[in-house]
């Protein structure tokens, strides 16, 4: 094997490691322990501290106290650049790709190999070719291929190429599986292995159950900022890991009252756009439907056209009875449907405008008379779904990009309380957001549907799709593979019917 | 209130005690308070060289030299607030100010005026057609609407002043008035200054305005028309660009293709971005723009008192655009280009 190490094996130590921003608590006297010649997985929620933890072993951001140790020695990076001189790479989830040039030149990007100023493609295209084939990647990237043209997991496979040639002795996995099929786990898997057998430390960032059974040695549990402990792989279970990540009893934060549920409120009948194909569903009044499937089911898509944000090309919409065409997100809005996007800071919310105007920013028009807006009506409406969701913010008028993920989440929602919408179509609506305001999200939720709204969650975590809903509707691909009452509901179904067809077909 | 509910809610960069005087600071705004100081030294510092700065007849002359480009500062206000730019508010005001004294001619003051508003209101409509339809970034649409609506100008005028108002009873009113003691043109100024602040602060389209500019595809998912947003704005700024084209027409006596509007374009971006307006969008407010179009107005006054070569006034306003921006960046915590934070 040609991937032999030119540096001594090195452990990594971080100690009491403590990052705040602003009175924001990202994590707690966290110690990590990256040892050489092993695979360290590194689990937690979203918000658990994990992405924070491994920005600091980059250098992009620095501790406010603690410290780092390679091989017995203390380091402390400054930058990006020191953190790789001291032999760490980070392979990132959404790697950075220049899009129009060359998979070569994007593996050697900042330190081109040039003669006198000169780069020779030639030369870059064949060293490229020889460093793919080093690290088993020939068969799946062509040196010559420009970026803009790559599958997110050839951009990933970039990313990883990129870091090896340097050569480190730290290796650090962001959940690298999750744009990836199944031959390309397999391959990263390998890859991994053999990283391992060199005697590098990996450390490894993973949601996904399995992958961490399957090729890694220690577990190290992250919650709410703080280490929560470590289990070797060998001697713990999914369920004590689980119980370390969610550190409360599950079935408490999916408490749900569950109604009877009424008429129908929104009904597809098989309806298409360009991304999703013959989808009938439906959600009826105090029902809460969850889409479940795999990131690029269709899903994110389908709910933008129930908002009227997408084209509907086939197939009948009808809200309360009646067929819809929307050609605006605002015919949806007047028929009644809310929108809680995924990308909440992209999408959602006006970052730089106060909590009461992101409130009010869709009842503008009840709010006003003649056109100016009735400001005491507004503040009133503001303090009341501030009280009636908890929303913690010094005041109304704080800027919502100084609020918490949770909290931002909390003021998308009062958008659509404010609005009384009777559809509510929440994507995602609690990533990003630590494990209270979760649990205050799903209490939301099921008011809402004990109120008599119709809600259509989207999420990609089983648990919350399995506590929350009523039904559960399994798209893949863009159509709908199957329906589930929540009774009959398993995590085995739902993934079944989200990935039973997609690893036949991998595997054909 | 500061104090007792700022304890369980976490803020970052918002202290949890607040002084009076920090208070006050946040009422009027940092941003103000440095343009009201930046007023105060300049004035100090130019009446202390030539104490003829403080004669009533100058301060007259400076609330007077800027209301063409205050109008300009205004709309352009509004445009990046709404997260655009316009470059074409120059050229709209050169082609209305030639096209009201050429409609003035044959149809008399009244036609011209609103004759030259429509034809305004029509530029700053195509521009935001080739924003919204074509997809085009509004930096681009009017940079190109800049050179075309001045090569219109040119076209319609030869290329020479046109025609000749100074007898008007309703031009010269425009140019040498007063109301209680007061020139009309600080009034235009002020009138249009009022309503585009009511506009953005106390109404519902002022505010969407706000939100278009603050995150567009939210405003979207949120039931606003912001194609509707984008051409309302240009419109309006391409009809308040023409009214400060008539009144360079009745200032001069004639209608003007290029000269007196040339630059103003590039005037009205510097105070729009030195009273504070985010050049992202989202974010500004009437009265810094109008202490900025001050601060400009005495810089500019106050340079030619002193006698200062007017080509270092081309050197000083772009000196302060830039010191403008990054001033802004720097606060907004904006990271460098280039380098690692």
């Amino acid at each position: 094997m040609t991937l032999t190490p030119t540096r001594p094996r090195a452990d990594l130590h971080a100690h009491g490691i403590s990052k705040s921003f602003g009175s924001v608590r990202a994590l707690t006297g966290v110690d990590l322990v990256l040892p050489a010649g092993q695979v360290t997985a590194l689990m937690g929620e979203n918000g658990a501290g994990k992405s924070t933890l491994l920005k600091i072993l980059t250098g992009d951001y620095q501790p406010d106290a603690g410290t780092i140790e390679i091989a017995g020695r203390p380091v402390s990076f400054a930058t990006p650049i020191d953190s790789r001189g001291a032999g760490v790479r980070v392979i990132a989830q959404e790697p950075e790709i220049v899009p129009f040039v060359s998979v070569a030149e994007n593996i050697y990007v900042g330190a081109l190999p040039s003669r006198a100023g000169v780069v020779s493609q030639r030369d870059l295209r064949e060293r490229a070719a020889a460093d793919l084939a080093r690290f088993g990647f020939e068969g799946f990237l062509d040196p010559a291929t420009r970026g803009i043209d790559l599958s997110p997991a050839q951009r990933q496979m970039v990313e990883i190429v990129r870091a090896l040639i340097d050569d480190p002795q730290i290796v650090c996995f962001d959940e690298p599986t999750s744009s990836l099929s199944d031959a390309e786990t397999r391959m990263l898997f390998d890859l991994i292995a053999r990283l391992r057998a060199e005697g590098r430390a990996v450390g490894y960032v993973s949601h996904r159950m399995a992958e961490i059974f399957e090729i890694a040695d220690t577990v190290t549990v992250l919650r709410d900022g703080a280490l929560i402990g470590n289990r070797a792989v060998a001697e713990t279970s999914v369920n004590e890991v689980v119980r370390m990540m969610v550190g409360r009893d599950l079935s408490a934060m999916y408490e749900r009252n569950r109604q009877v549920p009424g008429e129908i409120a929104l009904e597809l009948e098989s309806v298409s756009t360009r991304d999703v194909t013959e989808i009938s569903l439906t959600v009826r009044r105090g029902e809460v439907v969850a889409l479940a499937g795999l990131v690029g089911a269709g899903r994110t898509e389908l709910a933008l056209a129930i908002a009227g944000d997408r084209p509907v090309t086939a197939g009948t919409l009808k809200v309360h009875g009646t067929a819809h065409r929307f050609t605006s997100p605002a015919d949806a809005i007047a028929a009644g449907i809310g929108l809680a996007p995924e990308e909440r800071k992209a999408d959602a919310l006006i970052m730089v405008r106060t909590v009461r105007d992101n409130i009010a920013l869709a009842v503008l028009d009840t709010l006003s008379r003649f056109g100016f807006v009735n400001r005491r009506d507004e503040r009133k409406l503001a303090e009341r779904y501030i009280a009636a969701l908890r929303i913690r913010t010094p005041s109304m008028g704080q800027l919502v990009q100084n609020l918490s993920g949770g909290n931002q989440q909390k003021v998308v929602l009062a958008r659509w309380l404010a609005r009384q919408t009777d559809i509510l179509v929440l994507d995602e609506p609690t990533r990003g957001v630590d494990v209270g305001a979760k649990a205050e999200i799903y209490a939301i939720t099921d008011d809402l549907a004990a109120k008599g709204v119709a809600v259509l969650v989207i999420s990609s975590e089983l648990p919350e799709v399995l506590g929350l809903a009523d039904r559960i509707v399994v798209m893949r691909e863009g159509r709908v593979t199957g329906e589930l009452d929540h009774a009959d509901a398993t995590e085995e179904r739902i993934l079944t019917l989200a990935i039973a067809d997609h690893l036949s077909s991998e595997g054909a | 209130m500061t104090t007792t509910l700022a304890k369980h809610a976490p803020a970052p960069g918002q202290e949890s005690r607040e002084r009076p005087i920090a208070r006050a600071l946040r009422t009027v705004g940092v941003q103000n308070i440095s343009l009201i100081a930046a007023i105060i030294a300049l004035a100090a510092a130019i009446g202390s060289q030539n104490s003829a700065f403080f004669l009533a007849s100058n301060i007259k002359t400076i609330g007077m030299a800027v209301t063409i480009s205050g109008l300009l500062a205004l709309v352009q206000t509004v445009v990046i607030i709404m997260g655009g730019i316009d470059l074409s508010v120059g050229s709209v005001a050169g082609l209305a100010s030639v096209t009201s004294a050429m409609i003035f001619m044959n149809a008399g003051s009244a036609a011209s005026l609103v004759g030259a508003l429509a034809i305004g209101a029509v530029c700053g409509v195509i521009s935001g057609c080739i924003v919204v339809f074509g997809r085009v970034t509004p930096m681009i649409a009017t940079l190109a609407g800049l050179i075309a609506f001045k090569g219109v100008a040119q076209l319609v005028s030869n290329g020479r002043a046109q025609g000749y108002t100074g007898a008007d009873p309703f031009y010269a009113f425009l140019a040498r008035g007063t109301l209680l003691g007061v020139p009309t043109l600080i009034w235009v100024l002020v009138l249009v200054a009022v309503l585009i602040h009511v506009m953005l602060s106390y109404t519902k389209v002022g505010r969407n305005i706000y939100a278009v500019g603050g995150n567009d595809t939210a405003a979207r998912l949120s039931g606003i028309n912001i194609n509707r947003y984008i051409l309302g704005v240009f419109a309006l700024a391409g009809t308040i660009a023409a009214l400060a084209g008539i009144l360079i027409t009745a200032r001069t006596g004639s209608g003007q293709p290029i000269s007196g509007s040339e630059g103003l374009e590039f005037q009205s971006i510097t105070a729009a971005a030195l009273g504070g307006v985010a050049l992202r969008g989202g974010k500004g407010s009437i009265g810094g723009t109008i202490l900025a179009v001050i601060l400009l107005g005495i810089l500019l006054n106050g340079m030619s008192l002193l006698g200062v070569n007017p080509f270092w006034q081309n050197l000083a306003q772009g000196t302060l655009l830039v010191a403008a921006v990054v001033i802004q960046q720097v606060r907004n915590g904006e990271r460098r280009v280039g380098l690692p934070k």
